[in-house]
């Protein structure tokens, strides 16, 4: 059985460490939050402008003044801070944020990323993806393995207009978890019920497999 | 006191013209000059380039601006809200420059600083460096990239008072300050509008220094785009 998106942002936020400031792009990665343990602080910054970011906000107490950058409503827990836009990047920039999760239509086995534009088809724009790639230290990719007709979204190249090179360290998807090592994807961990020839299959990158992968644990 | 409030919108965009060049605050639909926009197209200028993070919906924001095909080059950072943004796009009625956001925020930070450009890494090896000068700092790779030049930079706070100090709320906040003071003439709208003395000195979040207008909007619709809300039991 491979993973649904909901236990794909279960498995990543396993990922999210004490004391950390983590950056949720728009899809499975907001829904990370969702998973984080209750007993360790975390914060969430949105690039519009908040850090300290809280869930949504009770039916008939929402804000059109309090959104997240996929601009849904949403709440600041105590403790939290507004800010402009300019300042918003500093701190993406300059690496204040430990962990950046994002989606991704294609990553490369070099860790480049693939996000914002399909030619001719679907423009809509980088957003804050590009600087958050080309900055953060610590970038983790939340995506299916394969696009709708069924093909690899891990690639020896993107074959898509680039959002950044050499960014990408790992990347959990509904059938594995890996890394980029030495320019190839190295299996850590597989979905439950998922074989090694499953992910092999779906997977178009050079894959390392080396002894024996554990499945995840949710 | 310097007093810059302006009676009303119209003339606050006094001196708009065709071709000209906007930057224009807010995310999505939050912190977006809704009484300004709403003047741009009574007065139905034509041609212009909107420096602006998103291009508004269909109808409202700077959709209101691309219905009447008022607008000739969009520079944003995200515009996947928008079907006839989308189509005019597709189609080349209309010229689009889509750049990272941080780039974007910077871009006018730099702009009102009198920073003529500087160094990013965001967007090196993708098509956004392309054309760009780019250089190597601590072992990492940046391009450059300029400031902007602007006619008019329409900003919405919260409330202001009469010398233009702004104070901002919440992430309506956005793009809004990072583009006070980078046009040739910036147009603050307020919700609310305050003699001086009213704002404590201490709580400004933009000086009037910044602000050429300020008027208070007639009227705000402050539009939610996803409305997402957790029922009371969760």
């Amino acid at each position: 059985m491979s993973l649904s998106k909901e236990q794909i942002a279960q498995r990543i936020a396993k990922e999210v460490k004490n004391g950390y400031y983590v950056n949720l792009g728009i899809g499975i990665p907001t829904l990370v939050a969702n998973f984080v343990r209750n007993d360790i602080e975390v914060e969430f910054q949105s690039e519009n402008g908040v850090l300290g970011m809280g869930p949504f906000p009770y039916e008939g107490e929402e804000d059109p003044d309090l959104i997240n950058a996929g601009k849904q409503t949403i709440t600041a827990l105590p403790g939290a801070s507004f800010f402009d836009s300019a300042t918003s990047f500093s701190m993406i920039r300059g690496q204040h944020v430990d962990l950046t999760i994002l989606g991704a239509m294609e990553v490369a086995q070099n860790g480049d990323i693939a996000n914002w534009k399909i030619p001719g088809k679907m423009v809509k724009g980088m957003g804050g993806a590009m600087d958050l790639v080309a900055s953060a230290e610590n970038i983790i990719v939340a995506m299916m393995h394969t696009n709708r007709a069924g093909e690899s979204k891990l690639l020896k190249k993107c074959g898509l207009p680039l959002t950044g090179v050499n960014c990408v360290k790992k990347i959990v998807t509904n059938l594995a978890v890996l890394e980029i090592v030495d320019g190839k994807f190295k299996l850590l961990e597989k979905a439950p019920g998922v074989s090694i020839e499953d992910i092999k299959a779906a997977t178009e990158g050079d894959l390392i497999v080396e002894g024996d992968i554990p499945e995840m644990n949710l | 006191m310097i007093n810059k409030t302006v009676s009303n919108v119209s003339e606050a965009c006094k001196g708009v013209k065709d071709g000209m060049t906007f930057m224009l605050g807010g995310f999505g639909l939050s912190g977006i000059p809704e009484n300004a926009i709403a003047e741009l197209v009574a007065l139905n200028v034509k041609n212009v380039t909107c420096i602006s993070n998103n291009a508004g919906v269909d109808d409202f924001g700077l959709g209101l601006l691309l219905q009447k095909r008022q607008i000739k080059k969009m520079i944003s950072s995200y515009v996947g809200e928008n079907a006839e943004f989308e189509r005019q796009m597709l189609s080349g009625e209309l010229e689009v420059e889509l750049i990272p956001q941080g780039t974007l925020a910077q871009r006018c930070k730099a702009a009102q600083s009198g920073i003529p450009a500087f160094y990013t890494p965001a967007g090196y090896g993708t098509e956004v460096a392309e054309g760009k000068e780019s250089r190597e700092f601590n072992g990492k790779m940046h391009i450059m990239e300029k400031a902007f030049k602007a006619d008019f930079a329409f900003v919405k706070a919260w409330k202001g008072d009469e010398a233009g100090n702004l104070i901002f709320k919440g992430t309506a906040r956005n793009f809004n300050p990072n583009m006070c003071g980078a046009a040739n003439i910036t147009v603050a709208e307020v919700e609310e509008l305050v003699p001086v003395g009213t704002l404590d000195p201490n709580h400004i979040h933009i000086p009037g220094i910044f602000v050429q207008r300020i008027f208070k909007g007639a009227r705000y619709e402050k539009r939610i785009e996803q409305l997402t809300v957790r029922k009371r039991d969760q």
